[in-house]
C-alpha cells in the first residue's frame, strides 16, 4: 500500500444508496473518536468521508469504504479507502481543481476532502475504478 | 419517510434539521416550505442547524437552494446555530454558503430578518421619491 503504520482490521460498508453515505459517516465518527481524534479533526475527517462516500455512489455507481484504525508508533489515526469499479478518471489534474465538476456537483468533493485530511491518495485507471485512500492522525 | 417540519413563530418560518439530509428529505423540504411561504406570507425564513455536525457540499448545495426559492418568493433566509467546529470545515472545504446569511442563534437571526426587511421597506420607499435627488437620497439608492 505504500504507508506508513499498522492497521487492525478494518470495518468495510459497501456504498449503494444513500444511507449508506450516512452509515459511512456514522462509522468513521465512531473510529475517531476512538482514536481520539479532537472535535474539529473528527468534524473534518467525518466531511470528508461525506464527500467522498457520495462521489464513490454518484461519480463510480457505488462501491465501498473500508475504515480502518493505523498506528505509526507514534500516533494513531483513521485511515479510510474508497473503492468504485466506476469509469475511472480521465484527467486527474482537473478532477482536482476547485470548482470543477462532472456531475450536478459544487466541484469540492475531491479537491475540498484532500484540504480535511493529512494524506490523500487516489488511483484511478480509465473504464476500471477509482481508489482513493485518505489518513487523518491525531495530534 | 422522515419530514422536516416547518414552524411559523411570528412573522417567520422557523425550519430546524435534525435529520441526516438525504436525497428526498431535501425534495420534501424545498416543496413543504416554498408552499408555507405562500401560505403564511412570511418574509424571512429561519434555517437552525444546531444538531447538525457536519455540513458538507450536499448539506451545503441544500441550503443554497432553499435561499435561492425562498428569495424568488420575496423570503430572506438566515442560518443559524452552526457549530464552530462545522465553520472551521466549512472553510477549509471551500464552501461559500451563496446567498445564504448566517447569524449564531434563533434569537438573533429574527433580529437580523427584522432588520433587513425593515432596510429594504426604507429602500423601496428611497426609489418611489426618485424625483428628489438631494445627497441623502442619492447614498440611499446607491
Amino acid at each position: 500500500m505504500g504507508f506508513a503504520g499498522a492497521a487492525d482490521a478494518g470495518e468495510t460498508i459497501v456504498i449503494s444508496s444513500d444511507e449508506d453515505v450516512v452509515r459511512v459517516r456514522q462509522l468513521t465518527r465512531t473510529v475517531a473518536v476512538r482514536v481520539k481524534l479532537s472535535l474539529v479533526d473528527q468534524t473534518k475527517l467525518v466531511t470528508a468521508a461525506s464527500e467522498l462516500a457520495r462521489n464513490t455512489l454518484v461519480y463510480g455507481g457505488g462501491g465501498s469504504a473500508e475504515v480502518t484504525v493505523v498506528d505509526s508508533g507514534r500516533r494513531r489515526g483513521v485511515r479510510i479507502v474508497f473503492s468504485d469499479q466506476g469509469p475511472g478518471i480521465a484527467d486527474l489534474d482537473l478532477a482536482l481543481t476547485d470548482g470543477w465538476t462532472s456531475g450536478g456537483g459544487l466541484g469540492l468533493g475531491l479537491s475540498g476532502s484532500r484540504r480535511l485530511v493529512d494524506e490523500f491518495d487516489i488511483q484511478t485507471v480509465v473504464g476500471e475504478g477509482t481508489r482513493i485512500t485518505v489518513t487523518k492522525w491525531s495530534r | 419517510m422522515e419530514r422536516v417540519p416547518v414552524l411559523k413563530i411570528g412573522d417567520f418560518l422557523l425550519v430546524s434539521i435534525q435529520v441526516d439530509m438525504e436525497d428526498q428529505i431535501a425534495l420534501q423540504l424545498q416543496e413543504d416550505l416554498s408552499a408555507r411561504i405562500v401560505e403564511t406570507g412570511v418574509h424571512g425564513v429561519i434555517i437552525d442547524i444546531t444538531a447538525l455536525d457536519i455540513v458538507d457540499s450536499f448539506v451545503g448545495r441544500m441550503l443554497s437552494t432553499i435561499a435561492a426559492i425562498s428569495k424568488v418568493l420575496d423570503a430572506e433566509t438566515v442560518v443559524v446555530g452552526m457549530r464552530p467546529a462545522v465553520a472551521i470545515t466549512l472553510v477549509e472545504l471551500g464552501l461559500s454558503l451563496n446567498g445564504i446569511r448566517t447569524a449564531l442563534n434563533v434569537e438573533r437571526g429574527m433580529e437580523l430578518l427584522a432588520r433587513a426587511r425593515e432596510d429594504e421597506l426604507f429602500l423601496d420607499l428611497g426609489d418611489d421619491d426618485s424625483a428628489e435627488t438631494d445627497s441623502d437620497g442619492a447614498a440611499v439608492r446607491s
